[in-house]
């Protein structure tokens, strides 16, 4: 339990950077999206203009606009980048910066198991992502509410989106975790959670445009696909069922690495 | 019982040698001490024994037990000082020893004010503007703070002033005299020799002797200059006498044997300075480079 709070308290600032940064998110490109919406023409000519690669890139092909929840789908991906970039970024950091900071010496020298230690310190990460899940369902049903005078009749979909949060931000966190036990030293945290969040997103948004969709199945961004949760209310199922395989390997895998691991010293 | 048996242990890290093949006791109530040159394996060992590397063979048993299979329960009766101290940066002094109080079974609060007075350490600071001393003295703290059965020092008093030094070596023989026994690693032979009852000298990776710190330093050599006019250096070459060097109108030799004998020949001869000297450890190791 010390181990726990001493590590929760470490994610709080962070965790409130994360969640204002997604309510602006939210705020800002649902606004822009629902004034524009009001001229359903323009906005029509404005999307055809654009190259078809650029409109597959991004989700757009099969976007419904004319709808709150059709845009909300768009502003969900950017939540979702948002939210692999925090889960990858606690993922790598939550063992390799104690070898990093060489504070290893302090806490592994204690009278604790790794296994306790793995265990705090997941449960804290899993709290702080948990707490910018929350704002990210309170900020989706403020903003959605204000802008629409009410929710809309069908939240189903809304409610299957956000849901998705959990397993999304679990396959961030254990791949991060375990990609970190893997390598003998983590310099740096950001380039590598960078690579993992974006790197999935591209294979998730590119494999259908280069016709190659074998890859894009490890893509969490392509199992928790918004458009596809919004239009057909359902999740779809396979897809989903890689990323909780996924977890359910990467957590064990780790728990392993890191009881037969060896802390390094500075040099 | 012995409080740390070493059997075999070996570490390689990948293809690189840490240690090879270590084999010692530490009895109950020692002071035992460990010294070698950087990079011999010196905190490889005490990192084996705290479980912060897993040895690649050979096995360490501290109070009687395995110390991979029973680490944390062993780990409650150690404390650990690191040759480099780094701590979360964020934090207060107190909050990090608080920090580390808490994983043990006993409340520590008074045994951390009572240890930070002596060492003059400010609780209130923040970690990350404590200078390299400061630092240390946090790990002194820390590491004493749940009054262990055994204590691992490794390279303690880098950083430390000697008026620090002094206090510190007090504490650690109060600690000692209380029953706590010491693991005491260091490069620097008068430290040790101030403070251990038994050495054991690492080179590359493994041991090469282990001693009473008396009859190490009775059977060692010792450092002579002579200088005098026009002496041959010739006189001097006795048995028991190595490295003999004539520099500058002066004689530079080591010499391991009765000391009478050779006060004896330099008392013949007309001279106008001499120096005999306890060798460094570097010099100590001349035998073991031999």
């Amino acid at each position: 339990m010390n181990i726990f709070k001493h590590e929760f308290k470490s994610y709080l600032k962070s965790v409130g950077i994360w969640s204002v940064s997604i309510f602006l998110i939210i705020l800002i490109y649902l606004s822009v999206f629902s004034s524009i919406s009001t001229d359903i023409e323009t906005l029509n000519e404005m999307m055809a203009s654009f190259p078809e690669e650029l409109l597959i890139a991004f989700g757009m092909t099969e976007m419904d606009l004319s709808s709150i929840l059709g845009m909300y789908g768009l502003v969900f991906l950017f939540c979702q980048i948002c939210l692999a970039i925090q889960a990858s970024n606690y993922g790598f950091s939550l063992v390799s910066i104690e070898e990093r900071e060489l504070t290893a010496d302090f806490l592994l020298a204690k009278p604790v198991r790794r296994g306790e230690i793995l265990t705090a310190k997941l449960l804290a990460a899993i709290a702080s992502l948990t707490i910018t899940n929350l704002m990210v369902w309170v900020s989706s049903f403020l903003v959605i509410g204000m802008l629409n005078d009410g929710l809309p009749s069908e939240t189903k979909p809304l409610i299957m989106l956000l849901l998705s949060i959990v397993l999304f931000q679990m396959f961030f966190l254990a791949v991060g975790m375990l990609i970190s036990l893997l390598m003998k030293r983590v310099r740096s945290v950001t380039p590598l959670s960078m690579a993992l969040a974006f790197g999935m997103y591209v294979l998730s948004a590119f494999g259908g445009m280069l016709g190659d969709d074998t890859l894009e199945v490890i893509s969490p961004f392509k199992h928790f696909e918004p458009n596809y949760i919004i239009k057909n209310a359902a999740y779809d199922t396979p897809l989903v069922l890689i990323s909780v395989v996924t977890i359910l390997i990467a957590i064990p895998a780790s728990y392993l690495l890191y009881s037969k691991r060896n802390i390094h010293t500075a040099v | 019982m012995s409080i740390i048996e070493v059997n075999n242990l070996t570490k390689y890290y990948g293809k690189a040698r840490g240690i090879v093949d270590v084999s010692f006791n530490v009895e109950e109530g020692e002071i035992f001490g460990f010294i070698g040159p950087n990079g011999a394996g010196k905190s490889t060992t005490i990192r084996l024994f705290c479980s912060l590397i897993y040895p690649s063979s050979g096995e360490a048993k501290i109070f009687g037990k395995d110390a991979i299979k029973h680490g944390p329960e062993i780990r409650q009766d150690i404390g650990y000082l690191p040759s480099e101290v780094f701590y979360y940066e964020g934090m207060k002094v107190l909050e990090l020893l608080k920090y580390s109080a808490s994983f043990y079974k006993k409340d520590c609060t008074e045994r951390i004010y009572e240890l930070s007075d002596l060492m003059e350490l400010d609780l209130k600071r923040r970690i990350d503007d404590l200078s390299y001393g400061n630092k240390k003295k946090v790990g002194i703290v820390q590491g004493l703070l749940h009054e262990p059965k055994l204590l691992f020092l490794d390279e303690p008093t880098s950083g430390l002033d000697p008026l620090m030094q002094q206090k510190f070596f007090n504490l650690i023989k109060e600690e000692n005299k209380r029953g706590a026994t010491v693991f005491f690693s260091s490069h620097i032979l008068g430290v040790v020799q101030k403070m251990c009852s038994r050495v054991a000298i690492i080179k590359e990776g493994s041991i090469v002797d282990i001693q009473d710190i008396q009859t190490l330093q009775r059977e060692n050599y010792k450092k002579i200059h002579v200088v005098a006019e026009g002496i041959d250096e010739k006189v001097f070459d006795i048995p028991g006498v190595i490295k003999l060097e004539k520099e500058n109108g002066a004689v530079n030799f080591f010499y391991k044997g009765d000391i009478n004998l050779i006060t004896k020949l330099i008392s013949e001869k007309k001279i106008s300075d001499v120096t005999i000297e306890a060798p460094t450890l570097e010099e100590i190791f001349i035998h073991y480079y031999e």
